[in-house]
């Protein structure tokens, strides 16, 4: 309870410095909305308010800083903005849309949950095709000299791509193929999951010590013996903890791979939102992605604290 | 020899070289070592740091390979004695998994080496009983003290009940204390187990109190400086460090390990 007061003034300051932040960015629309209206504003005329500083436009029209937070098509749309499109697409758009989940017994595609759902499931897929992949790469260059020196640096390689650039590839490649779909977009969020799984679970399974394996090799262990009674159950708290960033970086991965497809999705839904303006839209579906990286992170958290719990408690 | 002399021989080493070869050149950890171990016998290697005693326990255990020489254990290599599960190994840490609990830690060798369930209950339960740590199966390794950490490790080494104990220097992080208690123990135990025992320590009373026979090793390169068979008895309560012979036979080791120090 000691530490509600100081988060709560930080929220309060960050909500703050948005709408601050909200009103030099919007000011010009809401100048020329006003100038329509016949408010007077200062200067009154567009070509000379768009070379003047926003924030001066900002302090000649305080009568107008309300507006900045109202705007239909806002730069920066205001929290209470965002908050009511999340309302509108969220709830509101299931309980009065016509394709809404009341209506019509299915979630509505104008509504974000069935975008979170879809995106939420490519990442789901994705992230577990990448940590079982990034698990077995680990195991293959632990066991092996050749493993690391031949798969290490293309998986180095492999990250310093840019996803923007390789996901359309990897749409057409695979389409060609045949494969469309959730594979896709999973195999892309698999691409930037699997990463991090891998270089935390070297780590991890090379984490016992030299006493720890001298002392399997004069109970003639198998390798077998090893991996599965001392090194996988010694690297546990290197998977969670590289699984956290893996599962947030198959949401980003689920969301790039939406982009190229336009099958639907957060990622199409910001594209959309990007394309005719609804930067609130944006927003809205932006905020609900960061929430299912949180949700979906602290999941990850919740298996580990079971798993840790069940391995004794102390680790 | 103060044992019967037709005691049979457990481990043998004959002319044993260990060199590593280091950025700074190479290393002689263990240099022209002849030694035979009887069994039931209770050997302590004694030396200063880099004299090798480490070293060659772990080429006994085949651990590390010699570069020459002959090392025999049981009548077979030392790898295939590993093979044939010939010895318990404990270490200076106990090293048990935090994972497990004391009973499924001390069960890992025996599962390793596919011993039925039921047996290793019934095994585990045995050897517990043997380190005085009866009812403590459940616990985990963090809920009990270094000592208690110890002779867990050292009930794990005796699970599977191999008839060569190898104990690098397993009290070397307890305090003195917990180490007279753990020493009296490891005597009573030795007795009840009639285990060849070889143990390395750099502890003077420790290796008088506990060896039948002690080797002193001095360093660089690491070799055998006095081998001594004590005159003790087999029965040693804990006041017999008072005793003349118990003084006389430190002095000796003391006296081996100066010597050791001033060849080089």
């Amino acid at each position: 309870m000691s530490r509600a007061g100081p988060v709560i003034i930080l929220v309060a300051a960050l909500f703050a410095l948005w709408y601050a932040a909200a009103v030099p960015m919007n000011i010009r629309e809401a100048l020329t909305a006003a100038e329509r209206e016949g408010v007077a504003v200062q200067p009154d005329t567009a070509v000379e308010r768009r070379d003047a500083n926003a924030l001066g436009l900002v302090l000649a029209n305080p009568g107008q800083i309300p507006d900045a937070w109202a705007q239909d098509r806002p730069r920066l749309p205001a929290p209470h903005q965002v908050a009511g499109e999340l309302w509108q697409s969220v709830v509101m758009e299931e309980i009065e849309g016509r394709r809404g989940l009341l209506r019509s017994g299915s979630l509505s595609n104008r509504g974000l949950l069935l975008h979170a759902w879809i995106t939420l499931s490519a990442t789901a897929l994705g992230f577990v095709i990448g940590a079982m992949a990034g698990i077995a790469l680990a195991i293959g260059i632990v066991h092996s000299k050749t493993m690391e020196k031949s798969v290490m640096p293309w998986a180095i390689v492999s990250q310093t791509v840019p996803i923007v650039a390789l996901a359309p590839m990897i749409v057409v490649v695979l389409y060609s193929v045949g494969l469309q779909g959730l594979l896709p977009k999973a195999i892309i969020s698999a691409y930037l999951s699997f990463f991090p799984v891998v270089v935390g679970m070297v780590k991890g399974l090379r984490a016992p010590d030299a006493m720890q394996t001298d002392l399997m090799r004069t109970w003639d262990a198998s390798g077998w013996q090893v991996l599965t009674r001392l090194r996988l159950p010694a690297s546990m708290p290197y998977l969670f903890a590289s699984m956290k960033i893996a599962v947030a970086a198959a949401l980003v991965g689920a969301i790039v791979g939406e982009l190229p497809v336009q099958g639907g999705g957060l990622g199409a839904r910001m594209l959309a939102g990007s394309y005719y303006g609804q930067t609130a839209q944006i927003w809205a579906a932006l905020l609900l992605a960061a929430a299912l990286a949180a949700v979906l992170v602290a999941m990850i958290g919740g298996a580990q604290r079971l798993a840790l719990r069940r391995m004794g408690g102390a680790a | 020899m103060m044992n019967a002399p037709i005691a049979k021989t457990v481990v043998s080493a004959r002319g044993v070289d260990l060199t590593f070869e280091t950025a700074d050149g190479p290393v002689h950890a263990l240099k022209g070592v002849d030694l035979d171990i009887a069994k039931g016998e209770f050997v302590s290697f004694i030396g200063p740091s880099g004299c090798g005693k480490t070293t060659f326990l772990r080429v006994v255990a085949a651990l590390e390979q010699p570069t020459a020489g002959e090392v025999s254990v049981n009548g077979m290599s030392p790898d295939e004695a590993r093979r044939a599960r010939a010895y318990g190994y404990v270490f200076q840490a106990a090293g048990l998994y935090p994972w497990r609990t004391i009973g499924g830690n001390i069960a890992l060798p025996l599962e390793i080496m596919g011993f039925p369930k039921a047996e290793r209950t019934r095994r585990v339960r045995e050897v517990l009983e043997l380190v005085e740590l009866g009812g403590f199966e459940k616990k985990y390794p963090w809920q009990l003290s270094g000592g208690m950490q110890q002779r867990a490790s050292i009930a794990r080494a005796l699970a599977f009940d191999a008839d060569i104990l190898l104990m690098d220097e397993p009290f070397g992080a307890l305090d003195e204390i917990v180490r007279d208690r753990l020493n009296e123990e490891l005597l009573r135990l030795w007795a009840a187990t009639g285990k060849t025992t070889l143990f390395v320590t750099h502890s003077i009373p420790e290796a008088v109190y506990l060896s039948t026979k002690i080797v002193v090793m001095s360093p660089r390169p690491g070799r055998i400086s006095d081998v001594i068979d004590s005159p003790l008895p087999r029965e040693r309560p804990l006041d017999i460090r008072d005793s003349p012979e118990f003084i006389e036979i430190a002095h000796r080791v003391r006296e081996g390990l100066r010597a050791g120090h001033e060849e080089v």
